[in-house]
Parts: C-alpha cells; structure tokens; sequence
C-alpha cells in the first residue's frame, strides 16, 4: 500500500490534480487517513461526485472523486474523525448519504421551518452520578458570533463539551453555483468578514489555476501585503482578545489601539479597512494610495516601539500567565490527526504553513520563519502569534521595500476547468476548489474554513478543565463561526 | 440636644451613603477608563443607569418564586443599613451603639445568603453556578473577616467600630504590626467580598466565569436596579470600614461643631475617591485569577487575621 501521493497521480502532475476512483480505492484512502500517511484538507460534494484533497507527508497533494450510486456513498468517517462534521454536513447541504458513517445527525441543517423552529436535535448521552449540564449560547451575554456549546459538569469540572454550530448558515455553496465570476468572488470575500482578504486569495488562486492565469508580479505582491496586514491586525486583536478573558484588560486597550492604527492605515492605502474585495480574480482592483508612504512610516515605528513592550507586558504580569500556562491543552497527536493549522496547530508542535509547505507567489521566493512551539496551551498560542506578528511585520518591510512595477491586474478568460488552492489566513490553511463553466460561470464552489479542524479539538482541550476556564480556551483557538457555517 | 444632634446626624450619614455608593462606582470606573486609555461614561453614569433601570419593565420568569422578588429588597435593606452603622465622618451617630464589626458582618452575610437563594430559585444554570461560587467563597471570607474582626478587638477591647477607631487614633497606640497586618487582610477580604478583579470580575460578558453577576443574570428592572445600588452601597461600605478603623483621622469627635463636621465630611469624599482611585489602578494592572485559587487568596487574609491576633496576645503576655 502506497503511502505517497505522488504515486497515485501521473508524473508531472499539477498541484491538486484530480482522479475519478472506484469505491474500493476510496477505502483504500480511509485506511491512510486513518494510519496517519495522509492529512484530510477538505472533504465535500458535487453531486453525484464526491470530492477528498489530501496532502501525504511529503508535501504532495491531490484530490480523489468517487461517485455516488442510489445517493450513497462510502464514508471515510468511520477512518477519519476530522471527516465526520463534513461528512454530515454533505449529508445536510446534497442529500447523498455517507454509507457506515458513525455519525448522522444533522451539522448545519437545523431543519428550521418558518416559524423558526428547529428540529430537536440529539446530544450526546452522559452517564454519571450527579452529573449537570450546562447550556450556553447561541445568544450570548456579549456581541459575539452565535454557536451553542453543551457543557456535561460536575460541579465545576468539565466532563464533556460538546458544540453545535450552523446559526450562520448563509447557503453559500448555493449562492456560488451559477453565479458570474465577479459576483462569486465577492461572496468569497464575504465567507468570514475577518478573514476577507485570504478568502478572497484562495478563491482568486484557485480561479487562476483553474484558467491558467498568471497574475502580474505587483498583484502578487499587493495580495502578500493585504494579507499580512490582515494577520498582524488579527492576531493582535487576539492577544488582546484572549487577556481581555482573563480580565486583564490592560493588554486590549493596548492592542486595540494598534490594531485600529493598522486599519486605518489599510482604509488610507486600500480604501477599506478590511481590504474587502481587494483580492480579484487575476490580481488586485486597487493599487497603493500614493499619499501612504508617511502612514506607513510612522505605522512601522509604533509597531517595532509597541510589539516588544506589549510582549514585556505579557511577561512581566504573572497573574496573567497563571492563567494562560497549562490551560487548555491541546495534544500533538490530536493536533496531527485533525491536520489543525493556523496558531493551535502550531502552538501544538504541528509546523504547518500553507506560504511554506504548499508554497504560492511572493511566499516561494522569501525566506521567513514558521514559529513552532510544543506546549499546546493557551500560553503557547499566545506566544505564537506575537512571534507571528512580528515575521508579518517584518514580511511586509520587506514586501513593501521592494515592490515591484506594472499591471495590477490579468484578464481572466472565460474557460472551463478546475482548480484548487490553499491559503495560509490569520487562522490557518482556507481551502478553495472552483470548477468553472465556459461561460464566465461558476458551476461549483467549495470554501473550507481552517476552523473545521480546530473547533473539534477545543472539545477535546477544554475536557476536565473547570467551566471558567473555557471562555479563555475558547478565545485562544478562536475559531471562525461564519465562515465554517458556509 | 444630644439625642437630635445624634438623629440628624444618623439621616445625614444615611442620605450620604445613599447618595454617594454610585459616585464611588463611577469612580472607579472612571479611574480604570483612564487608565485603559479610554475616556469613560464619566463619574455619574451609574446613576443615570439606576434611573433606567428603575423606569423599566420588570420581567420575572414564570417560575420564579416570591423569594426571587423579594430577594432584591432584603439585600438592599441589610446593605444600607450595615454601611450606615459605620462612622463615616461622626461618631455622633445615633445607631453608634449598634456600630458593631460582628453585627455588620451577620447583615452582610444575610443579603449574601438572599442573593444566592434568589439565583438559586430561578432554576437556571447560571444562576446555580454563580450561587455554588458565591457560597464557595463565602464559606471562607466570612472566617477571614471574623478573625481580622478578632484581631481588631484585641487590640482595641471592643468590637465597637466607634470604639476600636478611637484606639487607633489615640497618638499612643504607636506603630502596630498587627494592625499592619489586620490592614492587608481587611484590603483582599474587601476586594473578594466586592466581586472585584482578580477574584470576579463585574464588567465580564462571559457568562462562565461570572460570579456574582452569574446570580443575578435573570434580574431586571427594578429589581436589577437595587441590586446594582446594593452593590455600590457596599463597595461603599467597604471603603468606610477601612476608612474608618484603619484611617480615623478626620472623623469629627463626639459632640462637634458645623464647620468640623463639614470637615469631616471633606474628609471622608477624598477618602473615597482616593480609595476609588486604588482600587482601579490595582484593578487595571491585574489579571483574574482561576476560580479555585480564590480560598487560597482569601486564605491569606485568614492567615494575615490570625497572626495579627498571635502577635496581639504575645505582646500583651510580655
């Protein structure tokens, strides 16, 4: 049995190639996701096709298809734990039924009708004496997104959590299909607000390959500075996000104030503060504002002034790393065998970098660091992302030092194909697969949110923790509501 | 002449207790606002806010019993009531024989022990779990007070608070280690006992980790309202007590004139606001700490209180 990707595919094959399998190969993979050779990166439906991409530890990677028979088809959940929620959610979004899947409740479909009321929904049993449950959400006491966590306590230790997500569900999928180019690049902007801009990249890039476009080298590099802005205004609304939980409100403030800088600085060069819409299909739509040259200076100078003093101060206030320090563990083997990327992978040892390991244009011919800490805990993915910070501040010198000339954008034609991309966002790898019709149409679009491998391990990390404990576990991995809920 | 200069003296320490609890908590507030970085509603938000609230509809849940509503007035009385037993500018005051530390803590833990039944009744999760923490606490702050209480008595021969702020006034006392000691220990209790960071935090969003906004979550209205005030009267009261047993001076004498009185009165507001202040700063600067570190933390004061009384009676036996 083959453990290698490549093996699979032709030689010379190009980055995510696709292969019709039979179904008897289709176990084939289950076994190798269950062994470990192969990391689940999405896993999703086209009716009658069903689709898996993988990626082997080598660094290869490819998608297998197998067809459907009677709306049935073999389930890789049995094998897979990270393909369970997305196989329920194929369930729920087509109808075709994942056979021997362990798992067939509902994920996304709330089976609402419309008077609003859903369909009763089945957690899990909890055996045990004096046993309690706690049910907190989808309405919360402050203004965050909606997701409902069922806690099984006794007295303050948590024995199990388990989530339940899908308020958010936008019929995304089904807003795509059909939908002119321009107009399905703007609902991939619009899959997670916070993550606009690598969303849109990894629509754009899967669109370029899917027509072979090559984007203008300026494009190319104005998409790595939107995105690093991006992340560094994310992260640090992180870091202030997840002390704020531990009710130091110190470091928010701190970060907030930052964070705004850099927002504001992007709605000077950009026109937007998230940059929305500003990742296009076959480059950028709007080059650098000429008047940002002093913002960016005096932007550049609070960033290298406040990143180390922010640092001393997380630091310096032990309270705060009482708290944070062996909080909400999150195990290396789990981190591995969900493929969870992004800061809770990486804080759990997993050295996953999509600009890295799947490497895309400027990212391939820069050298940068991938910060890799062991511990797993809040602590480390704290850590984490101020170091992360700090590589895309110092990414964005660099992009910015040497930006080069010409055309902001490349005529995109209309052509059939497919292709599919991976993209390193502030949360980790955004997967995106288009297939295009001939007529400057999407025929099909899928977006897998790097949160789909990580919510499941918060249930895992937050296990005999004590509920106080959770909302500060659950800030640190920060999962995304919207764009998982497609 | 004696007896109505105590009277209107006692009215006048309650209207100021009244008047002044949400003015402490604005500056509080204000003080961490500014030191965030941020401008703040200003000092006088809490008391637009008990306005509101008082003018608004009451929602009670249709099964909550009568101790759910009657809970918010039984904590507000015994909470007023406690913080105008102590001296805040006169030892004039008419109730100056009830002014005693064990009768203020027998009232404080009585709207304690309402409040948790009330989050107890509601039957919300929620509300259990604020309760279960409340008594957690409870279980080992009202030691702790009680022994710092002892020490204090030690020192003073009386639980009186009129009586033990005399004492410590008295040029002779000297320089004390055990009222140092009782000092710290009566600030964490007071900074426990007001649900201030880093045992809980009163301005969280965060259902799980609240404390004693978790039992008080189905309030609303009115009721929220007397709560809220209960609230401030007892960060109030708190500031006082220390005010007045650690920091006497200032408090107008037994049988003073107009002009010491108001005095005494501008002494005790820059006694709050300067308390106000600190405990913004302190606040501003500290994380939360886990919920079961908290009888560790409250167990030092418990430790400070019973050294204080150690050293109180070696002393004395030399």
């Amino acid at each position: 049995m083959t453990t290698t990707l490549a093996d699979l595919f032709p030689p010379q094959s190009r980055r995510w190639a696709r292969r019709v399998i039979s179904a008897e190969q289709w176990l084939g993979l289950a076994d190798r996701l269950e062994s470990g050779a192969f990391t689940l990166v999405a896993h999703w439906a086209e009716p009658p096709l069903v689709h898996v991409a993988l990626r082997d530890a080598a660094g290869s990677t490819g998608i297998f298809s197998v067809e459907a028979v009677d709306g049935r088809f073999p389930s890789l959940g049995g094998a897979s734990r990270p393909a369970r929620r997305l196989e329920r959610t194929i369930r729920d979004l087509t109808g075709l039924e994942p056979e021997g899947a362990p798992d067939l409740r509902p994920w996304l479909d709330h089976g609402r009708d419309e008077r609003g009321a859903a369909r009763p929904y089945a957690f899990l049993p909890v055996d045990g004496e004096g046993l309690h449950q706690i049910a907190v959400g989808p309405v919360h006491a402050g203004i965050i997104e909606p997701g409902h966590f069922r806690f099984t306590a006794a007295g303050e230790t948590i024995v199990r959590l388990e989530q339940r997500l899908g308020y958010v569900h936008k019929g995304l999928e089904g807003l795509m299909a059909g939908a002119p180019l321009e107009r399905g690049a703007r609902l991939a902007a619009r899959a997670c607000g916070d993550s606009t801009v690598a969303y849109s990249l990894a629509f754009a890039q899967a669109v370029e390959a899917a027509c072979g476009v090559v984007v203008p080298p300026r494009a190319v590099a104005l998409r790595a500075v939107m995105a690093e802005f991006e992340r560094l205004a994310n992260h640090l609304g992180d870091i202030g996000g997840i002390c704020n939980d531990a009710a130091f409100s110190l470091m928010l403030t701190h970060c907030a104030i930052l964070r705004e800088r850099i927002l504001r600085t992007c709605a000077l060069l950009f026109g937007h503060r998230l940059m929305m819409d500003g990742v296009v299909p076959g480059g950028v739509s709007c080059d650098l504002a000429g008047a940002g040259e002093a913002a960016l200076a005096r932007l550049f100078k609070r960033i290298d002034n406040m990143l180390p003093a922010l640092f001393a101060l997380y630091e310096d206030t032990a309270s705060l790393q009482d708290r944070t320090v062996r909080t909400g563990i999150v195990l290396y083997s789990l981190a591995k065998e969900f493929g969870a990327g992004g800061p809770v992978g990486r804080a759990s040892g997993r050295p996953f970098d999509a600009r890295r390991d799947v490497p895309y244009a400027p990212y391939d011919s820069m050298a940068f660091e991938v910060p890799v800490l062991e511990r797993g805990d809040v602590d480390a993915r704290v850590r984490l992302r101020f170091r992360e910070a700090e590589q895309s501040a110092a990414l964005l010198r660099r992009l910015l030092a040497a930006l080069p000339a010409g055309p902001l954008r490349a005529e995109v034609p209309a052509r059939e194909g497919e292709g599919a991309a991976l993209v390193e966002g502030f949360r980790g790898d955004i997967f995106a697969w288009v297939r295009l019709a001939g007529d400057g149409r999407l025929a099909h679009a899928h977006l897998r949110d790097p949160s789909w491998f990580q919510w499941p391990l918060l249930e895992a990390a937050i296990e005999g923790a004590i509920v106080a404990d959770f909302p500060l576990c659950n800030k640190s991995f920060n999962c995304a509501y919207a764009g998982h809920d497609l | 002449m004696g007896l109505i200069a105590a009277v209107l003296a006692t009215v006048l320490q309650l209207v100021l207790v009244l008047a002044l609890a949400p003015f402490l908590t604005g500056v509080v507030r204000t003080a961490k606002a500014r030191l965030q970085r941020r401008r703040g509603p200003g000092l006088f938000q809490v008391y637009r806010d008990l306005s509101r609230l008082l003018r608004k509809e009451v929602v009670i849940a249709p099964n909550a019993s009568w101790l759910f509503v009657a809970a918010p007035y039984v904590v507000f009385a015994t909470t007023v009531v406690a913080a105008v037993l102590i001296p805040s500018f006169t030892f004039d005051a008419g109730l100056g024989a009830a002014a005693d530390l064990i009768a203020i803590v027998g009232l404080l833990a009585t709207a304690r022990f309402a409040l948790a039944l009330a989050g107890l009744d509601i039957g919300t999760s929620f509300g259990g779990i604020g309760s279960s923490r409340e008594m957690m606490i409870a279980a080992v702050a009202e030691p702790a007070m009680l022994m710092l209480i002892f020490s204090l008595a030690l020192i003073a021969g009386s639980t009186r608070l009129p009586d033990i702020a005399l004492v410590v006034q008295s040029p002779g006392l000297g320089l004390h280690i055990s009222l140092l000691l009782a000092f710290v220990g009566f600030v964490m209790i007071a900074v426990a006992e007001n649900g201030r960071i880093p045992v809980d935090n009163p301005a969280t969003h965060l259902e799980l980790t609240m404390v004693h906004e978790a039992m008080v979550l189905e309030y609303s209205g009115r009721h929220l309202a007397l709560i809220e005030y209960a609230g401030s009267v007892k960060l109030l009261l708190y500031v006082s007590l220390i005010g007045a047993v650690f920091l006497p001076w200032g408090i107008a004498p037994l049988g003073a004139g107009l002009a010491q009185g108001a005095l005494a009165v501008a002494f005790y507001g820059a006694k709050l606001v300067a308390g106000g202040c600190l405990l913004g700063l302190f606040e501003v600067t500290t994380a939360k700490m886990r919920v079961f570190r908290v009888p560790q933390y409250i167990g030092t004061a418990l430790m400070l209180g019973l050294l204080a009384a150690l050293l109180q009676l070696v002393s004395r036996s030399l």
